[in-house]
């Protein structure tokens, strides 16, 4: 009987989200006792569907990359070709997640000037480690009698790798997607201090200005979508656990 | 006698080659934010160490190419990187014209580069040594007697970094001291609160799902976001609980960053401390009952100690974490290094951005070496004394 609550809470937290970003001013009341010397209750700089759009917009291209690329690292170091490269690309990913974020973004500046562009090299930056170690951890601990079964089937390195070694690995992976996901979601705010077009402009906006409400939504807007990004690739990570645990059996 | 190349090896020396010979080595400004005119090292440097910087970069990156035994990779390493830190020093005071003080010479793509590609080459030496806990320990270490030896000596004062410190010597302390308050701290804080909530957390199991997912809640807030959303209860009890405002809680300033920071950091110090007890093997909580042990005999002479590595893996997440969040304190008056980094952002001034930001990596990754270490040689004792 309580198996469909949470289901059903966050559909409300979703439909709460939507109505919100499209059309914000019904919930002016809600949100006008918390600014001050009649200031507006509603970012009114820009539409907030339209900077929703683009943070997610942001978020998306920079962890499609970092999934492409770590991934593409993940089976080449793990090859016989680039069994070299192993030990090596383990600290290195070791020394990069001790990289605070807001050092990436600043330090990118120079390189790439203001705007989406420094965002983007630090969210796929910091996309890549969770995902690369997640596939890395995956790829090496598959099970041994599998891999065994597979060879012994006659399948080639390309079969092996495409039809039991991914396919095994398509729930951990995954999991490296959902951590990157949320850590980007929650940097590209950090974004809007180099002028990146993302949700938190209407934050800094609230900060520079004093003005709670505006910090207020932009927060819960970025956490909304956080909390529910981070439930839906859960749900589809156990998904793909399900079925490689039956393919299994 | 055949060749036979080392596969990192020829990423480092294409690596090398590039920074060497096309991308320039240092930056020089007529004054602190107009563009930069690229310098190739020869044009950097007197002559004759121009020459020696290229053979020695040369001479490494092909011990680098052939497969060499790990001490001369070891030596070419540290002796290409000795030979960079320090002549980028005197290439600074060779670029700036005499008696000028506008000028700024700043390291650039080529530089960078370099240190990069011999970074790599040492750190695929060390783990190849595969070195134990103290060793890491010691070269961590020696790297920092040798950084602040160059810092000490002066050869680094004619880089423009060290301009924009000279201009900040003052503030510069205070704003590290801050950062380093904020991040152990709020860390000091959460070890408090977090290691009992956990123990709870793992006693009781109806506790267990609700505290775990409002922490996870709490984590998807932006940390600008939450950092903002304090100001107001902060600033109300600043206001109406006596002696609160006597102690330094202001609506603004370093409160705030203190209480986001300590709420950050709970998730990690509460869910490994309930992993770590989960972990502890029923068969020593059994023997500690059968000999008769008290609950709380059981929770600290046995449970707790076992469960101490993961603990210690959490502190080093947080610890880690509250380093580069620290500087997002700055945005609301909290202090800390992200001060320079976000008034470098806004005059685009990116040497005080490096000022900020390159102090904030070496702490976060001192950080996480040393308790890496601390993590490893408690896990050792412990397999020691579980295996006795």
């Amino acid at each position: 009987m309580k198996a469909w609550l949470p289901a059903l809470l966050r559909l409300a937290v979703l439909a709460l989200l939507v109505t919100f970003i499209t059309s914000p001013n019904w919930f002016e009341p809600l949100l006008k006792p918390l600014t001050e010397n009649g200031a507006p209750a509603i970012y009114n700089q820009g539409s907030l569907l339209t900077l929703t759009l683009q943070h997610l917009s942001t978020v998306l291209i920079a962890t499609v990359a970092a999934t492409i690329v770590a991934v593409a690292l993940a089976i080449l170091v793990t090859r016989p070709a680039g069994a070299e490269f192993l030990p090596l690309s383990r600290s290195l990913v070791n020394i990069g997640q001790t990289f605070p974020p807001v050092a990436v973004l600043a330090l990118a500046v120079p390189a790439v000037g203001f705007g989406e562009k420094p965002t983007l090299i630090a969210l796929f930056l910091y996309g890549l480690l969770p995902i690369f170690e997640n596939a890395l951890t995956a790829l090496t601990t598959l099970p041994g009698n599998v891999m065994e079964a597979a060879r012994g089937a006659g399948m080639t390195g390309w079969q092996r790798l495409t039809k039991v070694e991914l396919p095994l690995s398509a729930p951990v992976i995954l999991g490296g997607i959902r951590l990157s996901v949320v850590i980007g979601l929650a940097t590209a705010t950090i974004g809007s201090t180099v002028a990146a077009k993302t949700l938190g402009e209407v934050i800094i906006a609230g900060l520079i200005s004093n003005n709670l409400a505006f910090v207020l939504q932009g927060g819960l807007i970025v956490a909304a979508l956080a909390v529910l990004i981070y439930d839906g690739l859960s749900a589809i990570e156990r998904y793909a656990a399900r079925r490689m645990g039956q393919g299994a059996e | 006698m055949t060749l036979r190349f080392d596969k990192l090896g020829v990423v480092i020396a294409a690596i090398v080659a590039y920074a060497a010979f096309l991308a320039p080595f240092a930056t020089f400004r007529a004054n602190r934010i107009v563009p930069g005119q690229a310098r190739s090292i020869l044009e950097s440097l007197p002559p004759t160490l121009g020459m020696l910087l290229l053979a020695i970069a040369i001479a490494a990156a092909i011990v680098a190419l052939l497969r060499t035994p790990l001490a001369l990779r070891l030596a070419a390493s540290v002796v290409a990187l000795v030979a960079l830190t320090i002549l980028i020093g005197v290439a600074g005071g060779f670029l700036t014209p005499a008696g000028n003080a506008f000028a700024r010479v700043a390291p650039a793509s080529g530089f960078w580069l370099l240190i990069f590609a011999f970074t790599l080459l040492l750190a695929d030496v060390l783990t190849r040594l595969n070195l134990s806990p103290w060793a890491r320990v010691g070269v961590l270490v020696l790297a920092a007697l040798a950084i602040a030896a160059l810092l000490v000596s002066g050869n680094w004062d004619s880089l423009s970094i060290l301009k924009e410190y000279a201009s900040r010597a003052d503030s510069f302390w205070a704003e590290a001291s801050k950062h380093v308050t904020l991040a152990l701290g709020s860390l000091a804080g959460a070890v408090i609160v977090g290691i009992p909530l956990g123990i709870l957390c793992h006693r009781v199991e109806k506790l267990r799902a609700g505290v775990l997912n409002v922490l996870n809640i709490i984590q998807t807030i932006p940390s600008i976001a939450l950092f903002g959303l304090l100001i107001a209860p902060l600033g109300w009890v600043a206001l109406h609980v006596p002696g609160a405002a006597a102690i330094g809680i202001r609506g603004i300033g370093i409160a705030p960053a203190f209480v986001a920071l300590f709420l950050y950091s709970l998730l990690p110090v509460v869910a490994n401390t309930v992993v770590g007890l989960a972990g502890v093997p029923r068969a020593a909580n059994d023997a500690a009952r059968g000999m008769g042990m008290t609950d709380r005999q059981r929770l600290f002479d046995v449970e707790f100690p076992l469960a101490f590595p993961v603990i210690l893996t959490g502190i080093r997440i947080v610890l880690v974490q509250n380093i580069g969040l620290a500087t997002i304190a700055a945005l609301i008056g909290g202090g800390g290094f992200g001060v320079f980094v976000f008034q470098g952002v806004g005059q685009t001034a990116m040497d005080l951005v490096l000022l900020g930001a390159l102090p904030t990596v070496a702490l976060a990754f001192a950080a996480a070496i040393i308790l890496d270490a601390v993590i490893e040689m408690t896990a050792t004792k412990r397999r020691v004394v579980e295996t006795a």
